[in-house]
C-alpha cells in the first residue's frame, strides 16, 4: 500500500480519475475538441494537483488533527487560492503563456478531480512523498484520457456522424469504452 | 396566481429542464455512485438536502451578501451543508455511508448546486427558490435513480438487492464497472436526443401544415 | 429632485466584504462544530461496534473481550488509545479474561486496488483461524469472490502459517499451509494470501513469546488491574 510505483501506476492507469472515478468530467466533456488545448489544461490541471497535494498534506499534518470537521472547506479555500495564485504567477511572468491557457484557469476550480484528489490522499492516510506521487499520476492520468478523447473526436470530426448521437452522448459512449480499455490494466502489479 | 408559480417552478426541474439530462449539469462526481439503485437513491436525497438548504439560504441572504463575494458565500454555504450531510450519514447509515464513500464531500463540486445559487437562488424569493431547488433535486434524483437502476438490473440482475431474474442470468458486469456508467448516461442521452429531433420534427410539420393549410 | 433618483448603489467597502466572509464563515464553523460534537458519541460508537464485531468474527467463539496492542520501544503492550499510524493488532480474550488469540489488520494491492483484512492467528499453535475482508474493490463476479466465496473464506479457519501460507491452484493444495485459490480470480486470491504473509513477518519478531502476552485491562471486574 505504500509502495511508491504502484500509487503512480494506479493513478494512471488502472484507477484513472476520469474513467474510472468519473472525476473530472466537466472539462473531459466539454473542453476535449481539441488535441493541444486539451493537453494544456492536462498540464495546467497536473501542477495545480501536486500544490494541492502538497498544501492537503500540510492542512492534514499541523492543522486538522485539531479540527477534522473543517478538512472540506479548508480544501475548497486552498483550491481557490492555488488557482488565482497561479493565475497572478502566469500573468506575471509569461503573458504569452497566459493568454493560451488564461480561461482555464478558473475551470480548473471547479474541477472535482482536485478536490477528490485532497480527499482521497486523506482518507488513504499518504504521507508527503506519497501524496506528490500520487497528484503526479493523477494528473497525468486526467492529461491522458482528455487527450485520448480529444484525438477521437478531431478524427471523428470529418466523419458521417448520425445526428442522434452527436454531441455529448456521443461523448460518453467513447468514453465508456475508452474506460473499458483500461480496465485492461488492472493487474499490471500483480506479485508473486 | 402565486400558487400556480410554485408548482411551476418545482416541475420544470423533473423534466422540461431535468438538471442532468437536459442541461447536462451535476453529473460530475455522481456516476461513481450510479452501480446500484439505493445508493444513488441515497446519493439523490444529500444532494437534494444540500440543494434546497443552500437555496434557502442564499434566497434568504441574497440582498445583503454583496455581489463581489458572492461566490465564495455561495460555496461556503454550500460546503457547511455537505459536511453536515456527510456526519449526519455517517452517524444515522454508516453502511451507505460506506458505499458513497468519498463521494459525500464531492457534493460541493457538484456544478449544479453552485450553478442554481448563481442562476435562480440569488435572484428570486425565498419560497420560489425552495420550490426551484427542490425540482431541480428531484430531476436530479430521477436521473440518478434511472442510471441506478438500469446499471443494477443489467449489471447484477437485481434491484435493491432484490433478485429479478433466475439463476440462468448471466449479469453484464460491465454495467455496475465504470463503463457501464458512461454507456448508460450515454445512451438515455441519445433517447433525449431521438425525442427532441421527433418533437421538432412534429413541430415543423405542424407549423408546415398551418402554413399551407386553411 | 432628491440627488440619488439614479438609485445606484454604491460599490460596497472592502471592510464590507470582508465583514460578510467572516461571518458567513464564522456561522458555517459554528454549525459544522455543532454537527459534529452531536454525532461524535454514535460515530466513535459505531466504528467501536464495526471492529469489535469483526474481531470476534475471525478469532474463536470463546473470546468476549479485546484490546489493541501496539510495540514501542522494543516493549509490547496495550494502550488506551493507539497513535494515528501507529500498527496494531488486538488482543482476544475470554470470559475469565485468558488471552485467545490475535487479531490482526493487514492491507496491501490486490487486482484492482487495495484490500485490507483482519485475520485471526492462534500464536500458540501458529495458525490462521478465520479471516475477515474489511475493503476491496476488486471485480464484482470475479475478484470480490474473497468475501463473497464462502469456501474460500473457509480455507482461513484452520491453516498453518509455517513456513508461510501458499496459494495454490484449486485441487493441489495438500500441506496444512496451502490455500486453494479462485478460479478464474488467482490475483485477488494471492493478494490475500500475501497480504496475510507479509503482516505476519512484520509482527513475528514481535509478538511476545506464547503465554506470555499482556493481560487484559480495563475490564470490570474480572482480573485485578485495574487502573
Amino acid at each position: 500500500m505504500d509502495n511508491l510505483p504502484w500509487i503512480f501506476i494506479s493513478a494512471l492507469l488502472v484507477n484513472n480519475f476520469v474513467l474510472t472515478y468519473f472525476l473530472g468530467l466537466c472539462p473531459f466533456l466539454g473542453v476535449s475538441n481539441s488535441l493541444e488545448t486539451s493537453f494544456r489544461l492536462g498540464l495546467a490541471t497536473t501542477f495545480v494537483m501536486l500544490v494541492t497535494a502538497v498544501c492537503a498534506w500540510v492542512l492534514n499534518t499541523y492543522v486538522l488533527i485539531h479540527a477534522p470537521y473543517l478538512r472540506l472547506i479548508s480544501f475548497i479555500v486552498v483550491i481557490a487560492s492555488t488557482v488565482q495564485f497561479i493565475e497572478m504567477l502566469i500573468k506575471k511572468l509569461s503573458p504569452a503563456l497566459f493568454r493560451a491557457m488564461g480561461i482555464f484557469l478558473p475551470l480548473i476550480t471547479t474541477n472535482c478531480a482536485i478536490l477528490g484528489l485532497a480527499i482521497f490522499a486523506t482518507n488513504r492516510g499518504y504521507g508527503f512523498v506519497e501524496g506528490v506521487v500520487y497528484a503526479l499520476g493523477a494528473g497525468m492520468g486526467f492529461t491522458l484520457a482528455m487527450v485520448l478523447l480529444a484525438g477521437l473526436r478531431e478524427e471523428s470530426e470529418l466523419s458521417n456522424i448520425p445526428k442522434l448521437i452527436q454531441g455529448t452522448a456521443m461523448n460518453l459512449i467513447i468514453a465508456g469504452i475508452l474506460s473499458m480499455a483500461f480496465m485492461g490494466f488492472a493487474g499490471l502489479f500483480s506479485s508473486s | 396566481m402565486k400558487k400556480n408559480e410554485s408548482y411551476e417552478e418545482f416541475v420544470k426541474g423533473i423534466w422540461r429542464d431535468n438538471p442532468v439530462f437536459v442541461q447536462v449539469l451535476g453529473m460530475c462526481p455522481m456516476l461513481a455512485v450510479t452501480n446500484s439503485a439505493i445508493n444513488a437513491i441515497a446519493m439523490g436525497m444529500a444532494s437534494m438536502f444540500v440543494l434546497v438548504g443552500s437555496s434557502f439560504l442564499v434566497s434568504l441572504f441574497r440582498n445583503i451578501i454583496p455581489k463581489q463575494v458572492r461566490i465564495s458565500c455561495f460555496i461556503i454555504i454550500i460546503a457547511t451543508f455537505v459536511t453536515i450531510a456527510d456526519y449526519t450519514l455517517l452517524a444515522l447509515v454508516p453502511g451507505v455511508h460506506k458505499e458513497l464513500g468519498a463521494f459525500i464531500p464531492l457534493i460541493v463540486a457538484n456544478c449544479l448546486i453552485l450553478g442554481r445559487q448563481e442562476a435562480f437562488a440569488s435572484r428570486y424569493p425565498t419560497r420560489l427558490a425552495v420550490m426551484d431547488a427542490l425540482g431541480m433535486a428531484g430531476g436530479f434524483m430521477l436521473a440518478l435513480f434511472s442510471l441506478g437502476a438500469v446499471r443494477e438490473i443489467l449489471g447484477d440482475g437485481a434491484l435493491f438487492g432484490f433478485r429479478l431474474f433466475s439463476e440462468n442470468f448471466e449479469p453484464w458486469i460491465v454495467m455496475i464497472l465504470p463503463p457501464g456508467g458512461f454507456l448508460t448516461l450515454g445512451v438515455i442521452l441519445l433517447f433525449f436526443n431521438w425525442f427532441k429531433y421527433k418533437k421538432d420534427e412534429f413541430l415543423a410539420d405542424v407549423a408546415e401544415a398551418e402554413r399551407s393549410g386553411s | 429632485m432628491s440627488t440619488d433618483t439614479l438609485k445606484q448603489p454604491a460599490a460596497p467597502s472592502s471592510l464590507r466584504l470582508v465583514m460578510t466572509l467572516a461571518i458567513a464563515g464564522l456561522v458555517s464553523g459554528v454549525a459544522i462544530i455543532g454537527i459534529y460534537e452531536s454525532t461524535l458519541p454514535t460515530i466513535t460508537a459505531n466504528k467501536a461496534r464495526e471492529l469489535r464485531e469483526a474481531v470476534f468474527k475471525v478469532l474463536p467463539d470463546d473470546v468476549s473481550g479485546m484490546q489493541p496492542l501496539v510495540y514501542r520501544d522494543g516493549m509490547f503492550m496495550t494502550v488506551e488509545e493507539p497513535d494515528k499510524d501507529e500498527p496494531v493488532v488486538y488482543g482476544g480474550y475470554d470470559e475469565q479474561g485468558d488471552f485467545v488469540g490475535y487479531a490482526m489488520p493487514g492491507a496491501g494491492p490486490g487486482f484492482q486496488d487495495t484490500i485490507a483484512l483482519l485475520y485471526g492467528y492462534l500464536p500458540g499453535e501458529k495458525k490462521v483461524v478465520g479471516m475477515e475482508i474489511l475493503e476491496s474493490r476488486e471485480t464484482p463476479g470475479l475478484g470480490d469472490k474473497i468475501y463473497k466465496d464462502a469456501d474460500f473464506v473457509a480455507e482461513f479457519s484452520d491453516l498453518s502459517v509455517e513456513p508461510e501460507i501458499v496459494a495454490l491452484k484449486k485441487g493441489t493444495t495438500t500441506q496444512p499451509n496451502h490455500v486453494d485459490a479462485i478460479t478464474g480470480a488467482t490475483i485477488s486470491a494471492k493478494a490475500v494470501v500475501r497480504i496475510i504473509n507479509e503482516t505476519h513477518a512484520a509482527w513475528a519478531e514481535k509478538l511476545p513469546a506464547p503465554g506470555t502476552e499482556p493481560p487484559l485491562t480495563g475490564e470490570p471486574a474480572d482480573n485485578g488491574t485495574a487502573q
